[in-house]
């Protein structure tokens, strides 16, 4: 802006212009992302599964665990709207019930593992030195383990509320690769004048990690914390699917797909619902976090 | 021996040690690899050797075996040993080439080599096909961005990636029964690898094995390009917008050329971590491909060995699953440093 003397000023034709909106960052993403169709339908699709898993089986004349003995394996009717299994299950009760096992294990994993993997990462690469070799090797050394077989191995313990432990094994193996690019992250904050000034007023690192650096990496955290729900859910159902994660007689989608697998051809609404209402989630929650990126991320192009 | 231009006429500096520089890049990643091998299998071991419990199946057989007989176990498996000693003995006899015994008393190592042979033809061919047809999608979906054709492989790769492999492979299944229908022909085969009892010559017998690898190599590969065709295409988006391919067009190439020569080129090196990784991922899924087509291979004998609680099984399959990672975690060392020419001038 150039500067104007003061006779200048009262010359000058500039009309009167409207007050500059100043749009939060946050704002910002949002209306980023609430221009991308797909991304929307998938949030939408996310919590309208969340609400059916949660709130359905309220409705619903059965129950997960009954058996009514006078329909073994019929198709899907008013009474029993996905069907009933070869002991005379309901399906949609059955379904409902492992969703919101899978949904709720998907989410903590998502959580924790990305917060796990924020900290480790933050501290690595603000505290540098010992402690930074220290933690690279154990996440590389957590790269190499075979995450499936060690969860397999360890999958007896999981038996009734032990499932957390099963939730603790997956994040454990989940916050590897995004806690290197937090530490690459941080190394270039560290040197920030706002970073620097924070150590030399005397603030303790755990402070100036909490308060200064993690919030500057707030969008890649938030990506990561989606992908990951996406990435646990599908790690959950392949082990349960083999009989190493959720433990019967709790059921999740995995257990109940590989229940329909083998009769697939001949009552398909056994395998279909389940397998359905796991790559709906799924496709949802990557679409809400391709859009999520690409709201953040100022270069991609424009509002397509 | 190159002849060396003096440091000032050549523009890059002297390249004397690049070639060197490469190879010793290279050596100590294999050496890296191979301690995190060892370590991986060391720990999957002990892991294994605590948590099992072989004894106690074995007492819970019918009829009950006699104590003496329970005894003479527990000293043959060396139970009573530490397990780091156990390791050593396992490990010293890998070296020779001797997997051990499962814990009933069959050689492994035979077992070995044949379930090998048959998951690496699976995974090999998959893979290959996946990077093959994974980078031409990528490609093509970031040269014609926006219109229909790339919304359409976008759309697809989201919804593969979206789908479990054993979802994906029970699809698969129906849609080869479909198929065979639809033909009125029994060709496609979905159970085991080959047909049990074939005689024939080696001809007829490799076309008999392709039968039965179309379908399942279909579904490791389907996974494969949904992954590479998403990694591909924003990487040759950003080198599509790039300085050098606007000069190469600039100076007369064309445009297919220019992409080809220069832009794939470039476009390739962050692919080459992504592929040794990806081998990573299929392995699990590849686990999932046999269990669903009944195919005798690694996965099918891990999944055993957890059941029946042998430890020798798992620490030899673990052993294969981290050679196999190396393998492939080296290859694209080797890709990378090959596609990259500043890895020779750095150190």
């Amino acid at each position: 802006m150039t500067l104007m003397r003061d006779d200048e000023v009262s010359a000058s034709a500039t009309p009167v212009e409207a007050p500059v909106e100043v749009i939060s960052r946050g704002r910002l993403v949002l209306r980023r992302f609430r221009r991308r169709r797909l991304a929307l339908a998938g949030l939408v699709v996310i919590v309208l599964l969340y609400l059916l898993a949660f709130v359905a089986p309220v409705f619903t004349p059965w129950r997960y665990d009954d058996l009514d003995y006078a329909a073994f394996l019929s198709a899907p009717s008013p009474s029993h709207w996905f069907g009933t299994t070869k002991i005379g299950e309901d399906v949609f009760a059955q379904v409902m019930r492992g969703l919101q096992k899978s949904l709720t294990i998907g989410l903590l994993v998502g959580v924790i593992s990305t917060s796990v993997s924020a900290v480790v990462g933050a501290t690595a690469g603000y505290l540098g030195g010992f402690a930074n070799r220290v933690l690279m090797w154990v996440t590389d050394l957590l790269l190499v383990l075979p995450a499936f077989l060690i969860i397999a191995i360890a999958s007896p313990w999981f038996k009734g509320a032990n499932w957390l432990v099963f939730v603790a094994l997956l994040a454990a193996f989940n916050w590897m690769i995004t806690a290197r690019i937090v530490r690459g992250m941080t190394l270039s904050l560290r040197e920030r004048e706002f970073v620097l000034a924070a150590k030399f007023m005397g603030q303790p690192a755990w402070r100036i990690i909490a308060t200064h650096i993690l919030p500057n990496m707030a969008s890649l955290l938030i990506v990561d914390a989606t992908i990951n729900v996406g990435v646990a859910v599908l790690t959950e159902t392949s082990l349960s699917f083999f009989g190493f994660g959720v433990q019967p007689p709790d059921v999740s989608l995995g257990t109940l797909i590989a229940a329909g697998t083998g009769s697939a051809t001949t009552y398909p609404w056994l395998f279909l619902a389940p397998a359905g209402f796991l790559v709906a989630f799924v496709l949802a929650v990557n679409l809400v976090g391709d859009g999520l990126r690409d709201a953040i991320d100022p270069s991609s192009g424009g509002g397509r | 021996m190159r002849e060396q231009l003096p440091a000032d006429e050549n523009p890059r500096g002297t390249d004397e040690g690049g070639h060197r520089r490469v190879v010793g890049y290279l050596a100590r990643r294999l050496a890296g690899y191979v301690v995190l091998c060892l370590v991986a299998t060391f720990l999957a071991f002990t892991l294994a050797a605590a948590t099992f419990n072989p004894i106690g199946l074995l007492r819970q057989r019918q009829p009950p075996p006699p104590e003496a007989t329970i005894q003479a176990k527990f000293h043959e498996l060396r139970l009573d040993q530490p397990i780091p000693r156990r390791f050593l003995t396992w490990l010293t006899g890998v070296l020779h080439g001797d997997f051990g015994n499962t814990w009933q008393g069959q050689p492994i190592t035979d077992e070995l080599w044949r379930r090998a042979g048959v998951s690496l033809r699976l995974f090999l061919l998959g893979t290959a096909v996946g990077i093959l047809i994974g980078v031409l999608l990528g490609v093509w979906s970031a040269v014609r961005q926006y219109r229909p054709s790339d919304h359409v492989i976008t759309i697809a790769s989201f919804v593969i990636l979206s789908t479990p492999v054993f979802v994906l492979g029970t699809l698969l299944k129906y849609g080869a029964l479909e198929v065979n229908d639809l033909v009125g022909s029994d060709y496609l085969k979905y159970t085991n690898e080959s047909t049990p009892g074939f005689e024939g010559s080696w001809l007829a017998s490799l076309g008999d094995r392709l039968r039965y690898l179309i379908v399942p190599t279909i579904t490791i590969a389907l996974f494969q390009i949904g992954f590479y065709s998403r990694y591909q295409r924003s990487a040759m988006l950003d080198v599509l917008g790039s300085d050098f391919l606007r000069t190469a067009r600039a100076k007369g190439l064309t445009r297919r050329r220019a992409l080809f020569k220069h832009g794939l080129r470039t476009a390739l090196i962050p692919m080459a971590t992504l592929f040794g990784f990806g081998f990573g991922l299929l392995i699990t899924g590849g686990v999932f491909t046999e269990r669903i087509f009944s195919w005798h291979g690694m996965g099918e004998w891990l999944v055993q060995g957890i059941s029946s609680q042998d430890t020798n099984i798992v620490a030899t399959v673990t052993l294969f699953i981290a050679v196999m990672v190396l393998v492939s975690g080296w290859l694209s060392d080797v890709l990378y440093a090959l596609l990259d020419p500043r890895i020779r001038v750095r150190s």
